[in-house]
């Protein structure tokens, strides 16, 4: 047999890229989980927000904080509470310390005194991730470490996220930050190691008014879906496009 | 005590009236770098391929210069990227699982595609000079003489036939390498600009035009740089040659060729028009259709960025530099002076769209203020301050000074293929 040099390089090539490929890239999944993974799921977790029963109280963020280690006193959050207050003059004064965490106490927006008197309305907004449809975060994360599972909801791998920041970026509702401690990408994902188990998530649990339920829109006897699919509620933002499924009673048309 | 907790982008952000809680300035001064840097190379590139492919004769001195200065911004421009990831030592991922619908994932396939084509156009060009190394060095004493000697043989990658026909084959292959190249230095950079241009959550980065922008900026600065470094390089050899007073090889000496710098004026300046008629096409359309996001853009254009946006980078920048190149009587200083400013005028831009872009909130009801960390006080305010803006900018300078030892891409006697 003979073998020319460039013969010979072409083979050392194709061997050497062939021996590199390595066994890991192959993923050997049950039958069980090949089923699940190509059906539709029976879950479409959804989220209802009502608005009129907040009173701001910001056990949500605090219940959600510790639950999901997010270092408690790090400015940045997962879920959070915005105060809106409307004057006579037709500004809108917002804020959200520390995501509201330690509740509205105090009349101060921003070491700023409003004349209540002045006050047309005033109201809070709970904020979370939108768990869209069509998330932008997916769609540019360089890596696929953040992914959309098949009920609906967007994950964070913590072990593949390389921290470049364009999911950050592209999330038009500011739900996304790097995570103090694992400096990588983190986000709301309404527990998905509780609701995966049968449980609420903790900001839901822990919310003593009701302004905050879990849903699933693939279950029409869902008492939430039925006030998704019956009343009048509302998302944030669609005019990006993200079918976002977060739903709102009593959306004001001041809420950012 | 608990250990202090560092939230990303707190360091350097001042926020203003209502902003999101977990926004910050995620993307700082590093994010400025990369735009900029790889826009220096790919405009490098075009200005050595108006020689190979275009035949533009004038720029043949300073296109073989920009082709091997290319390759010493090449690694320079993956460098900011590099030191803004949170996680650098995952950098090789967006080669091994490229996640297709981001515009990041091709970078790494696009960066090899070009860092190859600009490596062979090289070696076709100076493969003559490869080889005419290793048999000058063939019987030179000294051990430093073996090793260079050594590095050439390498670098010939073992083709030692410099024959008129093989010769002829090598001009033909850097010319197809650099007709290839200028659309892949396009793609480079206008797909930089898709980055920003495709986020549509960020009012002033949304813009179809921002790729084309991009590369036309891209090109102004790379022929700026290579221009100005070109000019530097060679007034010092000239300075030094005078110097030591040798009286033969004083009468060579030519100085920066003003036919060479006429030429490449020439094309920097109608780049510079292109480039400016895309911005200000942008702008009245923003400022005509005014969309919802107008009040803000607005305000931070005309307000708390109207110093950067039209005082530094439109005036400064680009108008202040269009007149001293355009009126006549112009001299070598004058031009050196207005390529530094075309430089900063396109720094200015990079900067304006990437800091610019996150100067306002997402909800259209607050500012975001970046406050670039000076003196560092961790490996963070280092890489993402400053000092690590100027290491990037210093590292194609030293690069270029090794390469050069190497490939004399500013000698006169060495002209390659």
């Amino acid at each position: 047999m003979t073998c020319s040099r460039r013969d010979f390089l072409k083979e050392a090539v194709g061997g050497t890229l062939a021996s590199a490929l390595p066994l890991s890239a192959f993923v050997f999944i049950t039958t069980d989980e090949a089923k699940a993974a190509i059906e539709d799921s029976k879950v479409r977790w959804a989220f209802l927000v009502d608005t009129t029963k907040c009173v701001g109280c910001g056990l949500c963020v605090k219940a959600c904080k510790t639950e999901n280690e997010i270092p408690y006193d790090a400015a940045v959050t997962r879920t959070w509470v915005e105060r809106y207050v409307i004057t006579k003059d037709g500004e809108t004064h917002i804020d959200s310390p520390m995501g509201g965490r330690d509740g509205y106490t105090t009349d101060l927006i921003r070491d700023e005194e409003i004349d209540p008197e002045e006050i047309d309305k005033a109201f809070f907004v709970p904020k979370l991730c939108n768990q869209c449809d069509n998330p932008a975060c997916v769609q540019v994360c360089p890596v696929g470490a953040t992914y959309q599972t098949n009920d609906g909801i967007v994950l964070v791998d913590r072990d593949w996220c390389i921290g470049c920041g364009y999911c950050i970026m592209a999330c038009p509702y500011g739900v996304r930050f790097f995570h103090p401690e694992h400096k990588v990408a983190d986000k709301c994902n309404f527990c998905y190691h509780r609701i995966s188990k049968g449980m609420q998530p903790a900001c839901v649990e822990c919310c003593s008014f009701g302004a905050r339920r879990i849903a699933n829109l693939r279950d029409p006897d869902d008492p939430v879906t039925k006030i998704i699919t019956t009343e009048r509620v509302a998302v944030l933002k669609d005019e990006y496009g993200t079918k976002p499924h977060v739903f709102y009673i009593g959306l004001d048309a001041n809420v950012r | 005590m608990p250990e202090e907790i560092i939230v990303h982008g707190m360091e350097w952000t001042i926020k203003e009236l209502f902003v999101y809680p977990n926004e910050y300035i995620y993307w700082s001064i590093q994010i400025v770098m990369y735009p900029y840097m790889t826009g220096l190379v790919a405009g490098a590139f075009v200005l050595s391929s108006l020689y190979h492919v275009f035949g533009q004769k004038e720029l043949k001195e300073i296109a073989q210069f920009s082709l091997v200065f290319s390759l010493a911004l090449l690694p320079v421009a993956a460098m900011p990227l590099l030191l803004h990831l949170q996680q650098p030592t995952r950098a090789m991922e967006p080669l091994l699982t490229p996640h297709f619908t981001s515009a990041i994932a091709a970078f790494g396939i696009v960066f090899t595609t070009y860092a190859l084509i600009v490596l062979s156009e090289i070696w076709f060009v100076y493969r003559e000079y490869f080889v005419a190394q290793v048999h000058a060095l063939k019987d030179q004493p000294g051990l430093s003489n073996a090793m260079t000697r050594m590095v050439y043989r390498v670098l010939t990658i073992g083709a030692y036939d410099v024959s008129a026909d093989a010769l002829r084959v090598d001009k033909k292959a850097a010319t197809i390498l650099a007709a290839i190249g200028i659309p892949v230095a396009c793609f480079l950079h206008g797909y930089a600009g898709f980055i920003f241009g495709s986020v549509k959550a960020n009012a002033l980065w949304m813009s179809p035009l921002m790729p084309v922008i991009f590369i036309m900026s891209a090109v102004v600065s790379g022929i700026a740089l290579c221009m100005f470094t070109y000019i530097v390089i060679m007034e010092w050899q000239a300075f030094w040659r005078r110097r030591r007073g040798s009286a033969e090889e004083a009468s060579e000496i030519k100085g920066a060729e003003i036919e060479t710098i006429n030429k490449a004026t020439r094309y920097l300046l109608g780049f510079l028009i292109a480039a400016i008629s895309l911005e200000m096409l942008d702008l009245i359309f923003r400022g005509y259709t005014a969309m919802k996001s107008w009040d803000i853009l607005r305000s931070v254009m005309y307000g708390k960025d109207f110093v950067n946006i039209f005082v530094l980078q439109y005036t400064l920048g680009n108008l202040v530099p269009f007149v001293l190149l355009i009126l006549p009587g112009r001299t070598l200083k004058r031009t050196v002076l207005a390529l530094l400013l075309v430089l900063f005028g396109v720094f200015m831009m990079r900067w304006n769209v990437v800091i610019g872009g996150q100067a306002f909130s997402l909800s259209f009801s607050g500012y975001m203020h970046y406050e670039i960390p000076i003196i560092p006080h961790s490996l963070e305010t280092f890489k993402e301050g400053l000092f690590g803006a100027l290491t990037v900018i210093a590292t194609p300078f030293v690069l270029f000074w090794v390469i050069n030892k190497f490939v004399p891409s500013l000698r006169r006697d060495v002209q390659g293929s």
